[in-house]
């Protein structure tokens, strides 16, 4: 990602009036609602040391709870793939799929199906995908990425939803109201319904794996992922490797903050665990389970100073109370992992070089480790990026010079002194009458959207040595 | 540079800060008049510079650890070390232990410092129990928690207790009073268009409060909320914290011309 990319979209996104009004949804839902539903559990804040806790061991015994995950799974009759890499991961499925025969596959919200482009995969092997979940049917009919991780259209208004409605929903009438909320989720379920009983192979994400007892759980306010899972006849959960918790006891834990955390819920409208097919008996569910386990730079980053962004559940809640994604969208983060949590795991999946606005682009206020329900030290592991990117001489040239001068400086009392008492001086006459620069040569990055105040007049140890000698102080 | 062990006044080391060195030395010396109010004497060392922030938010370790380590060196011989900002005093309370966590000759001295550095209103009220200033400001005013002070050092209290005992003032608090400002430090130039909306936002909520005067206890969240406001032409003044406790406030406020005559 270049420089410019990023700074150009976030233009575009600030500029973008209806974007804008969009954007306050995040403020008004998500920031509200997630604070009301912490307010209302006491132990909100043990829970997170908890999660926390059960976070840091599973990822300190990882290869221990991933083999005891694959024996369950085996156990309860289906099969775990390990996929190292994106590309394994889409060839793994696109075997199962072919293997069944599929022509059309459902799909639930899955970012690591997102991660590594599993529909164009598919779709390129003439297999239909249909996302289920309402706000990535949405993005799928636009053609376009989610910009958030667990509200994918945040960014669209009703009516430019109608309008893609009515241009991609074939085969009903022109002029159908679509005015309301309940109007498009009608209309949303029936085509969707259509999709459910006709598929082959349904595909989900999971929000935890358990080792205790190989399940998948996936939450949803939909219910589409009870009909992904149990209505075709092959079941596909793709989900990274960090998804794993030890027992069923350690994903309550972690459910008991993941809905509150981000959309401000108690619990999930559905929660969903899922144990290998459809048993001798059972009225339904798939004849297949399969689990394709995605590493995709997982193992690396485990191994290093990163390790703490693997506790991350995609709650959300650092994306909804960050100022910058609040200004800008995740759109212009260019990253399917927008906001805090994507500035660090952007970089770490696909390299600093792609990635170098995204955690320098932060004002590090610090909001998003506070609200962070696995307790993620986020402006640190920024921090550490931004580290990375001036080792490699990522700023440019006229940053680091500026940072190499003030820092000679700096190191200096003396010079440092001398040079502030005759810079601030000149300064202060500079402006005058007034009190502040509308612009100033050089400036123009601060003047241009803002004044910058003039400096008082003289320095303070300028002034201080003055009062010692004059034996005032 | 020792303390007296037969006086209980504390000595205390004020970390003036670059921003109030250049800008505004008013604070500095508002922060002095405070504390020795308060009973501690207060000794402002030369050698003093910056805290390295700027070097440490760029990536740029290595020199931020020189600046730690010429920070501690200046600083160690006193009984405290005050700032007047939460974000400096961060610095050298949350980040200097980090920073020089590998440096074995430094490593017990960043902690040492850590742990009698404080930002200044809150060294006011939890450390020399100060509960009342003498100072009057018939102003309605509003309070912006810089991030650093609010979520780094946790001070929200201290300087609303301190502001609830001067004379005149009434506090009328902003909406969204724990979202940044959009400073960010360098920040605010690398990504001018980002921090202006942020800070647009804030100005907003300011004039939503209704106060005639901004108050707040980092002059770079100051700098950065006055150069909105004036742009916008807003009337609303911003000051330190400290100038309005210390009753030092017949300056002009910050970005404004000084009274003619």
């Amino acid at each position: 990602m270049a420089d410019a990319s990023f700074k150009d979209s976030a233009a575009r996104a600030l500029a973008d009036a209806k974007f804008q009004r969009a954007l306050l949804n995040v403020k008004r839902g998500f920031i509200v609602k997630r604070a009301a539903a912490k307010s209302k559990l006491p132990e909100f804040d043990q829970l997170r040391d908890e999660a926390r806790a059960i976070k840091d061991h599973t990822l300190a015994h990882l290869d221990l709870y991933l083999e005891a995950y694959e024996r369950k799974v085996v156990e309860s009759g289906g099969e775990v793939h390990f996929a190292p890499t994106a590309a394994d991961a889409r060839s793994i499925v696109l075997r199962l799929c072919r293997d069944a025969g599929a022509r059309l596959v459902t799909k639930g919200k899955s970012m690591v199906s997102e991660e590594i482009g599993l529909n164009a995969h598919l779709e390129a092997a003439g297999i239909e995908v249909a996302e289920t979940d309402l706000g990535e049917h949405i993005s799928q009919i636009r053609g376009e990425a989610p910009s958030h991780i667990i509200a994918p259209v945040i960014h669209l208004n009703k009516e430019e939803i109608a309008e893609d409605f009515v241009r991609t929903h074939r085969g009903l009438p022109q002029g159908r109201p679509l005015g309301t909320v309940q109007d498009l989720v009608a209309e949303a379920r029936a085509v969707l319904r259509a999709k459910f009983i006709a598929a082959d192979v349904g595909i989900t994400g999971a929000n935890l794996l358990i080792a205790e007892t190989g399940s998948s759980v996936v939450v949803t306010n939909e219910g589409n992922g009870d009909l992904t899972e149990t209505l075709p006849r092959l079941h596909i959960v793709i989900a990274s490797i960090e998804k794993l918790v030890p027992t069923l006891e350690d994903a309550c834990t972690v459910l008991r903050l993941l809905a509150r955390s981000g959309t401000g819920q108690d619990i999930t409208t559905y929660t969903t665990f899922a144990t290998g097919p459809a048993r001798v008996g059972d009225p339904d569910g798939p004849r297949q389970y399969h689990v394709v386990l995605l590493d995709n730079g997982r193992s690396e980053i485990l191994g290093g100073e990163f390790r703490a962004m693997l506790r991350c559940i995609r709650c959300g809640a650092c994306l909804n109370h960050c100022p910058v994604y609040g200004a800008i969208g995740g759109h212009a983060y260019g990253s399917l992992y927008p906001g805090p949590m994507g500035a660090v795991l952007t970089p770490a999946l696909y390299g600093i070089d792609h990635a170098r606005d995204l955690p320098n682009a932060s004002s590090f206020c610090g909001r998003c480790e506070e609200v962070c329900p696995v307790a993620i030290p986020l402006p640190s592991l920024m921090r550490k990026w931004r580290e990375r990117d001036f080792e490699r001489g990522g700023p440019p040239l006229a940053q680091r010079l500026v940072l190499k001068l003030w820092a000679l400086a700096a190191k200096r009392p003396r010079l440092y002194h001398a040079l502030g008492s005759g810079l601030v001086p000149f300064l202060a006459r500079l402006v005058k009458s007034r009190g502040s620069f509308r612009s100033l040569p050089f400036g123009s990055a601060w003047t241009g959207t803002r004044d910058l105040p003039a400096p008082q007049g003289k320095t303070f140890h300028a002034l201080y040595q003055e009062q010692k000698r004059s034996g005032q102080s | 540079m020792t303390t007296d062990a037969a006086t209980k006044s504390p000595l205390v080391g004020l970390f003036v800060t670059c921003l109030v060195d250049l800008f505004r030395p008013s604070i500095g010396f508002a922060a002095i008049k405070l504390l020795k109010d308060a009973g501690a004497r207060v000794e402002v060392p030369e050698s003093q510079t910056c805290c390295g922030q700027p070097a440490y938010n760029s990536g740029d370790r290595a020199d931020a650890k020189a600046l730690a380590r010429a920070v501690i060196e200046t600083f160690e011989g006193f009984d405290y070390v005050v700032a007047p900002s939460g974000s400096c005093a961060g610095m050298l309370k949350v980040h200097y232990p980090d920073l020089l966590a590998d440096d074995p000759a430094f490593a017990p001295r960043a902690r040492t410092l850590a742990d009698k550095s404080f930002e200044l209103t809150s060294f006011l009220v939890e450390v020399l129990g100060v509960d009342r200033v003498e100072a009057r400001f018939g102003v309605n005013v509003t309070y912006h928690d810089s991030c650093s002070n609010l979520r780094e050092l946790k001070v929200r209290d201290a300087p609303r207790r301190l502001l609830a005992g001067v004379d005149g003032l009434a506090l009328s608090e902003m909406e969204e009073t724990e979202v940044c400002c959009g400073f960010g430090g360098a920040f605010s130039i690398k990504y001018p268009d980002i921090a202006n909306a942020i800070v647009e936002a804030k100005a907003r909520n300011i004039a939503k409060s209704g106060a005639a005067c901004l108050l707040a206890g980092d002059l770079g969240c100051l700098l950065h909320i006055a150069g909105k406001l004036s742009r916008v032409g807003s009337s609303v003044e911003c000051r330190h914290v400290a100038e309005v406790l210390a009753g030092m406030t017949e300056a002009p406020a910050i970005g404004q011309a000084r009274k003619a005559g």
